[in-house]
């Protein structure tokens, strides 16, 4: 199963490849990863999508905790979360399909962020379905060049039973 | 007043107490060397090789519970050294490895002797650093020290360029470090501790299965009061040996692939399985699927990582082994009462059955061949008043050291149990040696193992350790042997050494000395000579060619379906064998 996985970390010379090499020395998926810095420039904020049964996500918690340069691991499928990742979409279009790529644009309201008489560049942000769905829809059109960010995720902000009451108290 | 880096290094040694460290100079270290040479309260002992001068430092930290520290140049003093790391790695052994490195600008440009020690370094040590500069080196070695010597201890590189080895700061020693991302756990949760307590008094048939995270605790003595108290009995991972006494009537020995019948025997039918520091390596478990099928599992460990990752756990501790054993014996001491001893009868009355049924047992025939057993079992005898000190190789002499040689006492036992590193003995047992001059230290090797690092023998006789290495010398790689008899068909590929070098004469040319037992009447008298002698000894041993070590649990298999002596197809294959004795061109073609 599919898990997101957000890790604190040192900002500093050789944190990323102390986690990279942890992966891939155990064995464990890595189907994205990104990070950079948080508020706090000494530390770095990573959100890598993994996938594995519970023992190995338990392991990947686990491993990931022990190392040294790691502050804070926090599976995010044990709650709820939001993720989104982003796309830049290098199209070619021809004279004919440049209507087209914009209305496509459009309808999952993706930017065109840079333009030439013969290609179109689109920036959509989404989560994986949206994102996979409008590649679908503009390779007909022929796609030059595609870069993906991975995801970004963070914990949905819990809310609490006294939220919830004090808003009762004002409708009544 | 401002030091240079080198000089803060060995500042920084002294106050972590260092007293020895094992080394090999090179271009881009030799500031340091330098003023090691200049001051006398570090000794330096000069190895031959890199790998030497790791598993030296590794036998010192296992031998005195506080980090061994070795020193290598770059380039390939770093790759020659990686074996040791990665075996300490695997064996939680707390080592200092201070590496040079090429001068800061030059880092990146394939130098002369350059390499990325920290890359290399990574996946075989528990932290690394690379100190860009010397302003920074006093902190990062009081930082390496710490990480290898808490929580589960492990090797730290501390990778120093030559211009930081030159350039000068203000000396400054932190008198302690916090890391806000390393907070090791030590006292196990209260809650946990009370379950477990519960499940120990109430199982009819438990078993305590100890590891070397006991022995890195210092926790020996609270194992012997929780076994007594009770009245579990004991087995021993091969890093665990020495953690409860040997010839305790609770000691049931080593379990695993090789370890006793009765060891394998009591996890099987357990109902309860107490696992204290120890990590579950498939030499233990055999088949997974069928391991410990009737037990429930309490697993006390300082690392989070070892618990549920090979086996599920019923009640896990994670927690410093002595702390954890210490408060349970404390609720154990107000609930326990004298039943235990009722309570267990009958599992103990299962166990001696099973110690009775399948002994540990070899036929030594007075005018055959020397059996590998029985020089074992006549060293164990004849030195087990001196308390000493005993490495290893890796192969079947290691597994007849391990069911053969009782250790009383923790921190006696060095061996190389997860990486399996051929060549460890016999530096193992110089670190150990350096760190106790007026004790007695014992290397049991095989022909093959010896071999891969015995250029230390210059180091032995130069700084004076009188390790007393006895080789089982049956001209194969054995254990390879054995594999080969038993899973392929008899066909010796590359196992066979056909030749070793004159042992006796090869010691001699070191300045050593060299002796020989050629009939299971001289063990005696040749052991006790080499224990007479202040130098470093080796006795050869010629031995029985074709013994294999049993009990055996073939890879992969089932805990409680051990092989138990040769199969029948085999023993008429070595029918003939067996009962002559060697002739001198058998055993030593160059005598």
């Amino acid at each position: 199963m599919e898990h997101i996985i957000s890790v604190t970390v040192e900002n500093k010379f050789g944190s990323l490849s102390r986690i990279a090499g942890l992966f891939s020395g155990r064995g464990f998926n890595i189907e994205s990863l990104s990070v950079a810095p948080t508020l706090d420039p000494s530390m770095s904020q990573m959100t890598i999508v993994t996938s594995g049964d519970e023992r190995i996500i338990e392991q990947i918690v686990k491993q990931l905790n022990k190392l040294i340069d790691v502050i804070k691991v926090v599976d995010l499928n044990e709650s709820d979360f939001v993720s989104r990742e982003t796309a830049l979409i290098k199209v070619h279009t021809r004279s004919e399909d440049r209507a087209e790529a914009l209305r496509i644009a459009d309808i999952f309201r993706a930017n065109v962020i840079d333009s030439t008489p013969a290609t179109y560049t689109i920036e959509v942000t989404g989560d994986p379905r949206k994102i996979e769905a409008i590649i679908n829809l503009l390779q007909p059109l022929g796609i030059k060049e595609l870069t993906r960010t991975g995801r970004v995720a963070v914990a949905r902000e819990l809310i609490r039973s006294t939220d919830v009451q004090a808003k009762k108290v004002v409708r009544e | 007043m401002k030091l240079t880096g080198a000089e803060i290094l060995i500042e920084c040694l002294k106050r972590e107490g260092v007293k020895t460290i094992f080394a090999l100079p090179g271009g881009v270290v030799l500031k340091i060397f330098d003023m090691l040479h200049q001051q006398k309260d570090i000794e330096v002992v000069l190895t031959r090789h890199e790998q030497g001068a790791g598993h030296m430092a590794e036998g010192y930290a296992k031998a005195t519970g506080k980090a061994g520290v070795c020193l290598v140049t770059s380039g390939p003093g770093m790759t020659n050294v990686i074996t040791a790391l990665a075996d300490a790695y695997m064996d939680s052994v707390p080592l200092v490895c201070f590496s040079g490195q090429v001068p800061t600008s030059l880092i990146g440009n394939d130098a002369f002797q350059e390499a990325d020690n920290i890359g290399l370094s990574r996946p075989c040590t528990k932290y690394n650093f690379l100190v860009k500069d010397v302003k920074d080196l006093a902190v990062t070695i009081k930082e390496a020290f710490y990480i290898a010597t808490t929580g589960r201890p492990g090797p730290v590189l501390v990778d120093i360029p030559k211009d930081v080895s030159m350039d000068k700061a203000e000396f400054v020693y932190p008198s302690s470090i916090s890391i806000r991302s390393y907070n090791p756990v030590y006292e196990g949760n209260k809650w946990q501790i009370k379950q477990a307590a519960e499940a120990m008094t109430k199982a009819k048939k438990p078993v305590l299965y100890v590891g070397g995270g006991v022995i890195f605790s210092g926790a020996s003595q609270e194992l012997i009061e929780l076994a007594e108290l009770t009245h579990m009995p004991v087995d021993m991972t091969l890093m665990g040996l020495g953690a409860f006494p040997g010839e305790h009537p609770q000691s049931m020995g080593m379990l695993g692939m090789h370890g006793t019948y009765w060891a394998n025997m009591v996890m099987h039918y357990s109902d309860l399985v107490v696992a204290i520091g120890a990590r579950f390596d498939d030499r233990v478990t055999g088949k997974v699927s069928e391991f410990c099928p009737h037990a429930k599992v309490i697993h006390i460990d300082i690392d989070p990582t070892s618990i549920r990752k090979n086996v599920n756990v019923d009640i896990p501790i994670v927690g410093d082994c002595k702390l954890v054993l210490r408060e349970l014996i404390q609720i154990l001491r107000a609930t326990v009462n004298g039943d235990q001893r009722e309570l267990r009868k009958p599992w103990w009355d299962q166990i001696r059955e099973w110690q009775q049924a399948n002994p540990l047992a070899y036929q030594q025939e007075a005018d055959g061949p020397i059996k590998p057993q029985h020089v074992i079992s006549r060293l164990y005898d004849l030195t087990k008043d001196r308390d000493p000190i005993v490495s290893t190789d890796v192969g079947q002499h290691q597994m007849w050291a391990a069911q053969y040689f009782k250790l009383a006492k923790p921190n006696r036992w060095l061996t190389s149990g997860g990486l399996g590193t051929m060549g460890f003995g016999f530096p193992a047992a110089m670190g150990a040696q350096a760190a106790f001059p007026g004790r007695l230290v014992l290397c049991i090797a095989g022909d093959g193992s010896i071999q891969m690092n015995m250029q230390e023998m210059a180091t032995a006789v130069v700084h004076k350790l009188p390790v007393k290495i006895i080789i089982l010398n049956n001209r194969f790689h054995g254990m390879v042997r054995q594999w080969q008899d038993l899973f392929y068909e008899g066909r010796y590929a590359s196992s066979d050494l056909e030749t070793t070098p004159d042992f006796v004469k090869l010691a001699e040319a070191y300045g050593a000395v060299g002796l020989r037992a050629n009939k299971p009447s001289e063990i005696d008298d040749v052991i006790k000579e080499a224990l007479a002698v202040n130098k470093p000894v080796i006795v050869d041993v010629p031995t029985y060619r074709y013994e294999n070590v049993y009990p055996m649990i073939p890879a992969g298999g089932c805990n409680h379906e051990m092989i138990l002596e040769d199969p029948p197809a085999l023993k008429s294959k070595q029918s003939g064998t067996r009962q002559v004795a060697p002739k001198d061109s058998d055993t030593i073609l160059t005598a």
